[in-house]
């Protein structure tokens, strides 16, 4: 295989977002014939690796080399143009139009006067479906395929466009077994005619089958390129994770109280399935898991924002009314989400305005906000999480992401939860700001209060919680104690695998 | 008809039973209004109506294409004032002008006004409803301005800009035939040639659109010029159909095109539908203005008549998409 001339270099490539370098000095070569898996944690930067080559990123350093020729991609016709199809983890396809003329997009068979040609059209399309050993009508709209057809689709388009790099991000994510082997059997064959591969997948059952090497990334940057046949999975999950663990989160440890949430076979059709968990007073309970596998979702479940087909939430010992979040802010519950700037802030309004939103009606006298009750309340809160900030009047946006996330938890915690429910709380903070707004949690539950934390951030959910829910692909695949949760632990029941050593 | 889209829900099944769909109401419409007074069977009421429908076809073949994009164009109605008064006014200077200077003169001013409203869209990432809102109360403005409350009237203009409403090529009018023309040449241009394709694509799903590297860009530059340029030629039809001209002329159309091409079965999110769709669409709200009339009817009712029908295409095309959606996710649960 090395003999081989790499059909793609990627060289010492580096992309940052404002202050966040997502990608960091990455290099990795990629041959004919090969399936390359990249693996990563959550946020170690394989998505930006895949929006480089597909032309939507420009990487800031470093260079991309197709067949040996350095190339710049100034948009997604460039990668194409250069033989490099990507396939999302969510299809794009275009679903009113028939699966044929998705396949043809940009460029279909024409006739002598520049006219599409449909009936030249159908055929290919009905040959690359025979190529691929599916049963797929060309002229059905694309609009109601399921996940696994709409994903040949994909493929059949970039075996049109001729590509010799196929990019996969987590194609097996939304399929089932059937539907993955599948995809196996397309991807092997066309390996074997000499196309390259780069597959990104959390399962490693799928990579030792399925791939010939491996990259591993962490926090951005390069760890190792080596054969799959030279990793145990344990070697894998090992360097995937194994950051320096020095920056500790201490938890204050408290007797844990009162049950506070029972939440018992939670389900939402092809979102999860029989979710149970419980929190008491003075716990924090962290619901970790990859991206995709439902945490987010259930909260939102738990918290009225979206609706759920069975089971209960009982809260205090009665019955959360469903889909209401206005049930559940009477009830005592405040949830904290995880995309602040569009869900957990008005931008524009200013910092007190922000701080007191969620309590507007119980300010209020005779239905008039009153500017001074306002601002003692938004001073008190502010003060108290040591938000750094300029005048309670300036608009909220004007605040660094770690004192926005301040305000946004000054504005719930001003209601006074009994069950406070955080949704990364940390994501995109500085470290100092970070450590305070963990400092802040603890706190709040040696107060009494029962925390529920979704986080991505293994150390900062060994750190914090006093147990660990594992969620995985919509159902709890584990519950750790403090005790039993390791990277290691965390990571297999995430990741679906078996313990093995 | 949505039945039966439900059932087999292709593509084609489904246009054809929306465009079906109206021909069948425009049949019965006709027949029963037929059959009330024989009258509006008469020569004369059908080339009327169909004259009528031409200004308004060709405005709705052009918006027709900008919907399909999932973007709307409401200033078409002050592209027409702009056009007409423009052309009206250097007919009456220059009356020995041809008339494909009038035609080509009032294009171009058009074809500027759709290009200002697609490069505002798509550099100033505003929201077309707004660009186009403003730039509705901008042209007509300028209009107003410009001509000062004078207007052109009908004795200003040369005996063959006005004779071409109503002079006729074998039988059919000319302005029927421009708009069968530009009808028939947009549904052409966007059901066979791959710029149409990808102006259904990127109205299906921009972000998909931009990753397939499609020139989403000159695409949308293109069908806002498009619009703008066949409002621009109806502003010219209209000059010559009236023969008077003042800065007010086509207030109020855009709501009229907007409502032929829903009502002709265009989808308001884009994707789907068809130009000669939004031509019967413009053609059934005017057999409608003009069988109410016939038939004796207040006028006020024509308005509260074609509102019903826009809730109604509207509502039809919600019900497929909340059935496809539903079957969609059974089918996705069982896996």
């Amino acid at each position: 295989m090395a003999a081989t001339e790499a059909v793609l270099d990627v060289v010492d490539v580096t992309k940052s977002f404002g202050a966040v370098a997502a990608v960091q000095g990455v290099s990795f070569p990629l041959y004919p014939g090969e399936a390359h898996a990249l693996v990563g944690e959550n946020g170690a930067g394989k998505s930006t690796i895949v929006k480089m080559l597909a032309g939507v990123h420009r990487p800031d350093t470093g260079r991309l080399v197709v067949n040996g020729s350095p190339v710049d991609f100034a948009g997604p016709a460039d990668a194409k143009a250069a033989g490099i199809a990507v396939i999302y983890q969510e299809p794009t396809l275009f679903p009113d139009l028939s699966v044929a003329e998705n396949i043809a997009m940009g460029n279909q068979p024409l006739t002598r006067l520049r006219q599409i040609d449909r009936k030249a059209m159908r055929a290919a399309a009905t040959r690359l479906f025979q190529r691929l050993g599916v049963q797929l009508d060309p002229d059905r709209p694309a609009r109601g395929l399921s996940i696994a057809d709409q994903q040949i689709v994909e493929i059949a388009k970039a075996l049109s466009s001729e590509a010799r790099i196929l990019v996969m991000d987590e194609p097996t994510a939304a399929l089932s077994g059937v539907e993955v082997e599948r995809l196996f059997a397309v991807v092997r064959s066309l390996r074997e005619e000499g196309a390259a591969i780069l597959f990104i997948s959390h399962r490693f059952e799928e990579i030792t089958r399925l791939c010939q090497r491996i990259t591993i990334m962490r926090d951005g940057k390069h760890v190792c390129t080596e054969p799959v046949a030279d990793l145990s999975v344990d070697d894998m999950i090992r360097r995937m994770v194994g950051r320096d663990l020095s920056a500790l989160f201490p938890k204050l440890d408290v007797p844990a109280g009162d049950v506070v949430l029972e939440v018992e076979n939670l389900s939402r059709a092809g979102v999860f399935k029989d979710v149970s968990f419980t929190v008491r007073s003075g716990e924090i309970v962290a619901l970790a898991g990859l991206v995709g596998a439902g945490r987010s979702e259930v909260m939102q479940a738990v918290f009225g924002v979206d609706p759920y087909d069975s089971g209960t939430v009982r809260f205090l010992g009665k019955r959360l009314k469903p889909g209401s979040p206005r049930a559940a802010m009477a009830a005592g519950l405040a949830l904290v989400p995880e995309d602040r700037r569009q869900q957990g802030l008005v931008m524009e309004l200013s910092i007190e305005r922000n701080v007191t939103l969620p309590r507007a009606r119980k300010l209020a006298r005779l239905g008039l906000l009153l500017g001074t009750t306002e601002r003692d309340e938004a001073y008190a809160w502010t003060r108290k999480l040591q938000t750094k900030l300029g005048r309670l009047t300036d608009p909220v946006g004007t605040l660094s992401g770690g004192n926005q996330q301040k305000v946004v938890l000054a504005k719930w915690l001003s209601t006074a939860p009994r069950l406070l429910i955080v949704d990364e709380p940390t994501r995109g903070i500085d470290v100092g700001t970070k450590a305070e707004v963990h400092r802040l949690m603890s706190q709040l539950a040696a107060d009494g209060m029962a925390v529920v934390m979704v986080s991505s951030e293994l150390p900062e959910v060994l750190g914090m919680a006093d147990r660990v829910v594992v969620l995985r692909e919509g159902h709890v695949a584990a519950e750790l104690t403090r005790a039993e949760a390791t990277e290691e632990t965390v990571m297999y029941a995430a990741m679906g695998q078996k313990v093995a050593s | 008809m949505t039945t039966l889209a439900v059932k087999t829900p292709r593509i084609g099944s489904l246009f054809k039973a929306r465009e079906l769909g109206i021909v069948i109401a425009l049949v019965l419409l006709v027949a029963y209004t037929a059959i009330g007074n024989p009258r509006f069977l008469s020569g004369q009421s059908i080339r009327d109506i169909l004259l009528n429908t031409a200004i308004l076809a060709v405005m709705a073949a052009g918006q027709a294409v900008v919907v399909i994009t999932r973007n709307i164009d409401l200033s078409v109605g002050s592209v027409l004032g702009v056009s007409a008064f423009t052309v009206a006014t250097m007919m009456s200077a220059r009356p020995g002008l041809p008339m494909i200077v009038a035609l080509l003169v009032g294009i171009a001013v058009g074809a500027v006004c759709g290009l200002l409203n697609g490069v505002l869209v798509r550099y100033g990432r505003v929201p077309a409803l707004v660009v186009t809102l403003g730039t509705l109360y901008i042209y007509r403005g300028v209009t107003y301005s410009w001509a000062g409350g004078s207007q052109v009237n009908a004795d200003e203009l040369p005996p063959h800009f006005l004779s071409f409403a109503n002079d006729s090529l074998l039988g059919v009018p000319w302005l029927v035939l421009i708009a069968i023309v530009v009808v028939g040449g947009v549904s052409l241009m966007m059901r066979n040639y791959r710029a149409g394709r990808e102006l259904y694509a990127m109205g299906s799903s921009p972000q998909a659109a931009e990753l397939a590297g499609i020139k989403v860009a000159r695409n949308l530059l293109g069908a806002f010029l498009l619009s703008g340029a066949l409002a621009g030629l109806a502003g010219v039809l209209f000059a010559a159909r009236f023969g008077t001209v003042d800065a007010s002329a086509g207030t109020g159309y855009e709501l009229n095109v907007v409502a032929a091409v829903v009502v002709g079965g265009v989808a308001v999110f884009g994707g789907s539908g068809s130009v000669w769709g939004a031509g019967l669409g413009a053609l059934l709200l005017t057999v409608i203005g003009s069988a109410l009339a016939v038939l004796d009817i207040n006028q006020f009712w024509q308005q509260a008549i074609v509102g019903a029908l826009i809730v109604l295409a509207i509502g039809a095309d919600r019900l497929v998409a909340v059935r496809l959606a539903r079957s969609l996710r059974k089918r996705d649960s069982h896996v």
